[in-house]
């Protein structure tokens, strides 16, 4: 049964472990009721990489030598460095250090973003809302719904107008709701003739109350595309059950290019295009997102014509939670068997392929003209060293993305900053960390504050007043060259 | 050495990292190199054998203390009951909330009576036993949320200071809490006694029956938990700073009493950023340090 317990016989501890729980080492789990082994990871002990280097114990003992980090092992980060607001003055830290023997520059500041948002990525396909239709937070509009994406619902928040276009509050309540969701906080938000959803970067949304599990891997037709080359040869035919569109596999065009015969079996539902089904059932928490719990029910009588006894059909869903095997008898009836090893691989990686569905927080912002004017006298240029990839820009140590065009505006994953990253001015608008780092003889062409330059063992001596950190294993360091990331 | 147990140098070269089962414990120790290879094959060995035996009495172990309880067998699982004892006739507690620190205790006691080291620490998942010569002394980092790798503050404890044990508790950690608080970092005698009365402290960090906080039965996220059908918190929603102020008030007075009676030496409590310290000369012993936001939201 697949809502039971099963015992770990990793260790001796025997944890009876629940689906979709760990056991007490966090290192088993029970996914669908089978045990499987998680990545290993050391609790607290983040600043080594997740799935450590393996040293051989005591092979080659190395004493300590009682070094401590060289330069190029630390960057600093715009987290409370302040901001110099309106910015003409020099950023409050502009750090040199030496990186592989060219002297590298990181202009270190706290920006000031009232031209800012959130974009934010639902991964469900429960309806949270039309589009355009207005997301409010706290009583007040703070953003709208934009398009769908497979398998996600994308949302914007934030923005200018909501910031300071509006009335107080609405900029008060925007400027909150950025805030908490960047610094990886819950926030509850509600749409407009929609759904309340109750989102946490990095973790599962709850709609309406009800937390959502795991992705589908596709729709029903697209399951089929993905999994027919396996299926070919070891079952005669697939329906693949879906409240969206349900797949049928010798019907379907992936099918029809392996030359899977027809089966003879009818479908009930709307047909769409050949393989594809609308409406075979009622939406529902059962099989696929449909109301059904006889798979069977949704199959009219096998075509007599066509169909021939022991006919292999496997029906399965779209995240591979259910699944049932039968073989047409003498009569053309489908019996219900065991099953085969052979097939059993292939519902296993439908179920393998459901990511788990998250939230994620991407935080957009513009680099405006006074906050590059701390960087240089000569703002553009800043700009143009950033699009000639001689300037590396960071928010908090992680990788942004960089649109193109004019300005620098930056888009980057709040997840993979530190926490409590952002702050806020009453203004009201975000103050976020942004960084940026070149070569020294390049800061020195654009027009940099080459007077304000400290070397990093200055801002070490005041340790008192610095938050060190490990460096996240899964962002590029800032201050390594393109070629040498590490 | 039974075939579970992983042994392995950090990428460092300095600390060993020993995992078997949910036991996962970074050691350092500090003193001449031939001690050091002394020390950690010393604490290798003792490792082999810690979750077998302890394992052997789970079934006790699991079972709520009471003071009059048959002595265990094992000495860890002695080491847990003694921790947990003082508490028994007051709250519900298991010997399972010290067995972190008693590992740790076990393993630490393994190193430095085959070696001669001038410092040592045994991080058990976040408790902490430390050996300290006369004169030496450890930083320890201090983490707000034990699910995210960033310091509030250090501590400096010196060989002078009646504290060998450190231990964290709360809601985000990988044990069950049955409060609120994101982290109760204890200072203690021994890394048992701070292990356990983490967990008391943690437990009593707390606001009944409020709305935002998500709690469900211990048995039905692990059926076979020692808190059986007690509520454990799973989620807890953005707490108003007066609703924050009386939860860490709770567990505060749980805290100071404790230091009173000897227990504890210091405790700090946190819960949605805020920080609240609860014992005597605690203001040298810790230093927060965080980079001060408060300018930014003026």
């Amino acid at each position: 049964m697949a809502d039971d317990a099963i015992r770990c016989d990793a260790c001796p501890v025997l944890c009876y472990i629940k689906p979709g729980r760990t056991g007490s080492c966090d290192r088993y789990a029970n996914a669908d009721g089978q045990l499987v082994r998680l990545d290993p990871h050391v609790v607290l002990e983040r600043a080594v990489s997740r799935g450590d280097t393996v040293v051989p114990f005591l092979e080659k003992s190395r004493e300590w030598d009682g070094a401590l980090v060289s330069g190029e092992e630390t960057f600093v980060t715009a987290i409370g460095a302040g901001t110099t607001y309106p910015d003409y003055k020099p950023a409050p830290f502009i750090i040199s250090s030496e990186v592989a023997g060219v002297d590298m520059v990181t202009v270190v500041t706290e920006g000031i973003f009232s031209y800012c948002g959130v974009k934010l990525k639902i991964d469900t396909d429960r309806h949270l809302g039309a589009e355009c239709s207005t997301i409010l937070a706290q009583g007040e509009a703070v953003g709208h719904v934009t398009t769908s994406e497979y398998g996600s619902q994308m949302l914007s928040l934030g923005g200018v107008r909501h910031l300071t276009g509006g009335s107080r509050h609405e900029g008060t309540a925007t400027c909150d709701t950025l805030l908490n969701l960047c610094n990886g906080k819950v926030v509850e938000l509600k749409i407009e003739n929609g759904a309340t959803v109750i989102v946490q970067a990095e973790e599962a949304p709850i709609v309406d109350g009800v937390q959502e599990e795991r992705m589908r891997v596709g729709c029903g037709s697209a399951t089929i595309g993905m999994f027919a080359k396996q299926w070919f040869g070891k079952v005669d035919e697939v329906v693949v059950v879906d409240d969206h569109i349900t797949g049928v596999f010798s019907e379907h065009q992936a099918g029809k290019l392996l030359g899977v015969p027809e089966s003879g079996i009818a479908m009930k539902g709307r047909r769409s295009t050949p393989g594809r089904y609308f409406r075979v059932a009622e939406p529902g928490t059962s099989w696929g997102g449909t109301n059904i719990d006889d798979p069977l029910s949704i199959l009219g009588p096998f075509d007599r014509e066509v169909a021939k006894p022991g006919l292999r059909l496997l029906m399965v869903s779209t995240t591979g939670e259910h699944y049932a095997y039968f073989e047409l008898d003498d009569a053309l009836h489908p019996v219900e068997k065991d099953l085969p090893a052979a097939l059993r691989e292939s519902v296993a990686r439908i179920r393998e392929n459901c990511e788990p569905a998250l939230c994620t927080v991407l935080f957009m912002g513009g680099a405006g003209g006074s906050l590059r004017a701390g960087v240089t006298e000569n703002p553009v240029k800043l700009t143009h060293s950033v699009r000639d990839a001689l300037t590396r820009v960071t928010c908090g140590g992680a990788p942004v993305y960089v649109w193109p065009g004019g300005g620098i505006t930056i888009m980057a994953d709040v997840s993979r900053m530190p926490e409590n990253a952002f702050g806020y001015v009453p203004t009201p608008a975000l103050v976020a960390p942004i960084e940026f780092t070149l070569k020294m003889s390049d800061y020195a062409t654009l027009g940099g504050y080459m007077d304000h330059v400290r070397p990093l063992s200055s801002i070490n001596r005041d340790e008192e007043s610095r938050r060190r950190l490990a460096a996240r294993p899964d962002n590029p360091w800032p201050l390594a060259s393109e070629k040498n990331e590490r | 050495m039974n075939h579970r147990a992983q042994i392995r140098l950090l990428p460092d070269g300095r600390r060993l990292h020993m995992q078997d089962g949910p036991i996962d414990v970074i050691l350092e120790a500090f003193g001449a190199p031939s001690e050091i290879e002394v020390a950690y094959r010393a604490a290798a060995a003792c490792f082999g054998g810690v979750l077998d035996e302890l394992c052997g009495e789970l079934e006790f172990l699991r079972r709520p203390a009471c003071k009059d309880a048959a002595l265990p067998s094992g000495a860890i699982a002695r080491r847990m009951l003694a921790a947990v004892r003082p508490y028994a006739s007051h709250t519900f507690v298991t010997p399972m909330a010290a067995v972190a620190g008693a590992v740790a205790e076990d393993l630490l006691d393994a190193m430095i009576s085959a070696a001669k080291l001038s410092r040592a620490y045994v991080n058990d998942g976040g408790d902490i036993a430390l050996h300290l010569q006369t004169g030496e002394r450890f930083v320890v980092g201090l983490v707000e949320r034990p699910d995210q790798a960033s310091l509030f503050g250090t501590t400096t404890i010196e060989s002078c200071d009646p504290i060998r044990g450190i231990a964290t508790s709360g809601w985000r950690g990988r044990s069950f809490s049955l409060g609120i608080a994101d982290a109760v970092t204890v200072l203690a005698g021994t890394a048992a006694m701070a292990d356990a009365a983490a967990t008391v402290v943690a437990n009593a960090v707390d606001l009944p029956g409020h709305p935002r906080i998500g709690r469900v039965r211990a048995c039905d996220l692990a059926p076979d938990s020692d808190l059986g059908e007690r509520l454990v918190t799973q989620s807890v929603g953005e707490l108003a700073p007066g609703e924050i102020g009386d939860a860490l008030e709770a567990g505060g007075r749980i805290a100071e009493a404790l230091c009173g009676s000897g227990l504890i030496r210091a405790a700090a409590l946190n819960l949605q950023g805020e920080t609240r310290v609860i014992g005597a000369g605690w203001s040298q012993l810790v230093e927060i340090s965080v980079c001060d936001r408060s300018m930014v939201h003026a």
